[in-house]
């Protein structure tokens, strides 16, 4: 990763996305969307199936397909005048060939990607986008899997979205982790078959940020897509896992647009990551009103009051769980009266996955020294500041709150 | 003499970066194999000194398919260590949590990781739709139940549906599969019957996430699990919550009575010689840790749903953790002798591959081979998973589970020695997921009743600074793949040794330092191969273990690797 980056992050007044941009601006993206909808429509699909049919024999009627259309149009920050092109897009999907590798993961990227509702994944994987490869789900295996990888590259050359799941060690493991019967390094791999992608799609926090593999003492050197390759697009979708609707999200852009989307100073999407957890928590109103869970399990617990006194990270986070949910909405971390993690952030198993305040963090510090070390401490030290800020403001609350509660 | 070797990288269909190597005789029979891990993350090293409070989160990252089952262990390896006792609320969520990923596990691994090893998915091409409904009610009927689909309308929507697929030219997902090899033995209608079982279950895999997520805040990786407890307070209370979780579950298990089971008396019968023969076997002793606490007096005092033990040489012996031990002689570690994991070490010492020709990398089989180490119980081999749970369940005389392989012998009409045998190992992950989907319905129930009689309590207090001085524990239960046990030191309230001795580091392990074969490698041994350059059947059995490599490699991951490649060289002799 460019430190830059990282610094920006921490530098930047706001990584905020704007929601709305004024109508001339929509006016233009419309048209352009229009247009870049238009010559889709005049490759050779490849798959010779439409939505239509599929919608039709699922049972699935055209007034639920806008409804879905209507709400990733929301989802993607875009004015519901776009649904319609949404709607077209998300026909148009079987145009973009998709090919998935793994690297230093836990597949939990992929068994979320299964788990995606809209569209549905054996629609995804039959007939929507052409998955070309992935090897949790392929059939094939060993060299006829490894000919069916060149075979896709070959044939999709240039246009093949190639999504990244797993970080890449380039520190003294740089040759433990190999791929395939000649022994390739997961570098040499990466720089393989990113080679001919026309974007990429770094996916879950380990292909983003390194992640699990990258937390202190990080043993194999490992690091996300963006330190390795440099000259492709690349869409951070981190989260750990990612949600499958970012995933669909990022790719209904791509075909819609033309372009990847807007992406923060981390290269993740704004239409995600535009805003923080805490923004639109659902537990909002009892930070607000100074009311928080101080036990597990206490009066606070049962009555759903805020997390932010059990480590909740939401203030520091940017992540649409709040507003998405996982596993179609059911749940999410905070529903379930846990706090946030803050997975979708560079570094977070070193600075924020832990269960108290920032004031009581054992934190664990990246070890070596060196220019990561001084960012890290850079970043740490500002966040600590942040969380500072927000414990005063959380006092100031709970004291306001005990005022209106003492004037009732 | 007239050996040749194979290499198969990547094993896909797995999780994690699995190498598969076997030699061959003159009659294309396997007679040696090698089993190697290919990737590593250094897990148990980047534990190391955190507070042992956030171990769980980050060891359940050790795997994305068994998430939550290492979250627990995790956790309550440190409870031990505590000596906290969670309350009754908080066991209940749990094994509801982990009882979900049973199942949804249970049914992807048959589907989507294992299926294609037994359908030939372009001989559906060729069924007759009408006649597709005949073989659904038969194998129903077997299993003593309705068909979940007996509609040849449908079947010949999802027959319609392949064909265009296949007709667009490109096959995606399903290219270069072994089609047409002779070890497929199910006719097109029962291709075609396995296919639409295969989408439907795509599709209601989903649910079985979200009865995770309900509880668990999310799936894959779930986050309501804290030391003491869990957090899903409001989650419990709300009777609309605990009525989805059950429409869930009522819904997931109609598919498992109504198709997987059905499909399972059908493969079990259609390669019923294979399973006669105990093709796949392998090392024959079980070993299980035990799991699914049912009552709530304390660690390890439990009854459990699954009985701890082993059964070495057909005979029942209790477990004993302080048995249980990891030699690294074709590791890639430093060691020399096996370790207790208390004491166990994680120093990496990568000597790569062996030779390389015609741009092939061979293991150093003589030397250390794989990222995974080789656990040993008392100085014998074993083998875990659903199978170890079964047989050591029935042997030692659990009457729920004797009662559900007997029922399953008996509709299936065979002899039990057939659970001895890949199509065994397959069949006893069905076995038991009818009896979790039935059993986890009393849990629901038990919940619901404890909470609506005023039990809301979650989460049992601890004093950290007082108990985390000094102090170790372990945690021990069954992953769908196996036995699964977290072994953690802590002093002065940090970490300060954590190993993970889990289902594929038992199976997937290489020799030890006796030479002696681990699951994977001694259930390849003996089994013929129909084309030597389609090795369907090594994927068939290796796959029969649920390979899940990433936990394998320890708190050292691994992978299997992507790319892969399985090639033939004719020259090599070993």
């Amino acid at each position: 990763m460019n430190r830059e980056h990282l610094r920006s992050l921490f530098t930047t007044k706001s990584a905020r996305v704007e929601t709305n941009r004024g109508e001339a601006y929509y006016a233009r993206l419309y048209e352009q969307c229009k247009a870049r909808l238009e010559e889709l429509k005049k490759i050779e699909p490849l798959r010779k199936i439409s939505i239509k049919e599929i919608l039709e024999d699922e049972g699935v009627s055209r007034r639920d397909f806008l409804k879905w259309a209507s709400a990733t149009t929301a989802m993607l920050m875009l004015p519901s005048s776009f649904t319609p092109l949404v709607a077209e897009a998300a026909e148009l999907m079987t145009r973009v060939p998709v090919i998935w590798i793994e690297l230093q993961d836990c597949a939990g990227n992929s068994e979320a990607f299964i788990r995606s509702d809209g569209p549905k994944v054996d629609d995804i994987i039959l007939e929507i986008i052409s998955l070309e490869f992935q090897e949790t789900l392929m059939a094939a295996a060993g060299h006829q899997a490894e000919a069916q990888l060149e075979d896709a590259m070959e044939h999709f050359k240039g246009k093949y979205l190639l999504f990244v799941e797993g970080a890449i060690p380039v520190g003294p493991g740089r040759e433990w982790c190999t791929i395939g019967a000649s022994g390739e390094t997961f570098e040499e791999h990466l720089k393989r078959v990113a080679k001919d992608a026309a974007a990429i799609v770094a996916v879950g926090t380990c292909a983003t940020f390194g992640g699990v593999p990258a937390a202190a003492p990080n043993p194999t050197g490992a690091v996300g897509v963006m330190d390795i390759v440099n000259d492709k697009p690349i869409i951070n979708i981190p989260a750990c896992p990612a949600n499958p609707a970012n995933m669909v999200g990022v790719i209904l852009h791509y075909v819609l647009t033309g372009q990847i989307p807007e992406l923060d100073s981390l290269l993740r999407p704004k239409f995600a990551f535009g805003y923080r957890i805490h923004d639109n928590c659902e537990r909002r109103a009892h930070f607000d009103a100074g009311e928080f869970v101080e036990e597990w399990g206490d009066e606070g617990a049962k009555n759903n009051f805020c997390l932010y006194k059990m480590g909740c990270k939401g203030p520091m986070t940017f992540n649409n769980c709040s507003i998405v949910r996982y596993n179609e909405s059911v749940n999410w971390p905070i529903g379930s009266g846990h706090g946030c993690i803050g997975c979708s952030e560079p570094g977070f198993w070193d600075k924020y996955a832990y269960e108290r305040p920032m004031a009581d963090a054992n934190i664990k510090m990246a070890p070596g020294g060196g220019v990561e070390k001084s960012v890290d401490e850079f970043g740490l030290g500002l966040l600590t500041a942040a969380g500072v800020g927000i414990a005063i403001h959380a006092a100031a609350s709970a004291i306001a709150g005990k005022k209106s509660e003492g004037e009732e | 003499m007239g050996t040749k070797h194979i290499v198969v990288d990547p094993i896909t269909r797995i999780e994690g970066h699995l190498r598969i190597e076997a030699v061959i005789n003159e009659n294309n029979t396997i007679v040696d194999a090698y089993s190697s891990s290919t990737m590593f993350r250094g897990i148990e090293e980047i534990l190391k000194g955190r507070d042992p409070r956030d171990c769980g989160l980050l060891a359940m990252r050790i795997c994305g398919v068994c998430t939550g089952t290492h979250y627990q262990r995790s956790i309550e390896a440190v409870e031990h260590a505590f000596g906290v006792t969670i309350p009754k609320n908080a066991r209940l969520v749990r094994n509801l949590i982990q009882g979900a990923l049973y199942l949804h596990d249970h049914v992807v691994h048959f589907y989507h990781l294992h299926a294609l090893d037994w359908v030939d998915i372009t001989k559906a091409l060729e069924a007759d739709p009408t006649k597709t409904v005949n073989e659904a009610k038969k194998w129903a009927n077997a299993a003593g139940t309705t068909p979940y689909v007996a509609d040849s309308a449908k079947f010949k929507e999802v027959q319609d549906r392949l064909k265009k697929f296949v007709k667009q030219g490109r096959l995606g997902l399903f290219a270069k599969g072994y089609w047409g090899n002779p070890h497929y033995k199910l006719t097109p209608e029962q291709n075609l019957l396995a296919v639409t079982h295969y989408l439907q279950a795509l599709d209601l895999q989903r649910d079985a996430a979200k009865m995770m997520a309900i509880f668990g805040g999310k799936n894959p990786h779930p986050q309501s699990i804290v030391v003491g407890g869990v957090t899903c307070v409001q989650d419990i209370q709300n009777p609309a919550r605990i009525a989805l979780y059950k429409d869930l579950l009522k819904g997931f298990t109609r598919f498992i009575k109504g198709a997987y089971l059905p499909d399972i008396y059908m493969a079990g019968t259609m390669y019923g010689d294979e399973a006669l023969d105990g093709t796949g076997a392998g090392l024959k002793n079980y070993l299980v840790y035990g799991g699914f606490r049912l009552q709530d007096n304390g660690f390890y005092k439990s009854e459990l749903l699954f009985p701890s033990g082993l059964v070495i040489d057909g005979k029942y012996q209790e477990f004993d953790q302080e048995k249980v031990a990891e030699d690294v002689t074709h590791s890639w570690y430093n060691g020399d002798k096996p370790l207790h994991p208390f004491d166990g070490q994680t120093i990496p010492n990568y000597t790569g591959f062996g030779k390389k020709e015609k741009g092939i990398a061979y293991l150093d089989t003589k030397g250390k081979y794989s990222w995974i180490k080789s656990p040993i119980y008392d100085d014998t081999r074993v083998e875990v998973g659903p199978l170890a749970r079964m047989v050591v369940g029935y042997v030692k005389g659990d009457k729920r589970i004797s009662e559900y392989v007997n029922k399953f012998l008996k509709n299936a009409n065979l002899p039990a020695k057939v659970l001895f045998s890949t199509v065994g190992r397959t069949a006893a992950r069905a076995i038991e997921t009818e009896m979790m989907a039935d059993i986890m319905f009393n849990w629901v129930d038990e919940l619901a009743a404890n909470v609506a009689a005023g039990d809301l309590s979650t989460w049992t207090e601890f004093d950290f600074d007082y108990v985390s001085k000094d102090a170790k524990g372990y945690g021990l239960e069954e992953a769908p793949r196996g036995a699964l046990g977290h072994w953690v030191k802590i002093k002065d309230g940090k970490v300060e040794n954590y190993q993970a001795v889990v289902p594929s580091t038992w199976n997937a392990a290489p020799r030890d330092y006796k030479n002696r074969m681990g699951a994977y490698e001694a259930s390849l041994i003996g089994t013929k191969v129909a084309k030597p350059e389609e090795p369907l059947e090594i994927l068939r059995t290796i796959h029969s273990f649920d390979p899940c490599i990433a936990c394998a490699v320890h708190i050292v991951d691994t992978k299997g690797k992507s790319l892969g490649e399985f090639k033939v060289n004719t020259s090599c002799s070993i």
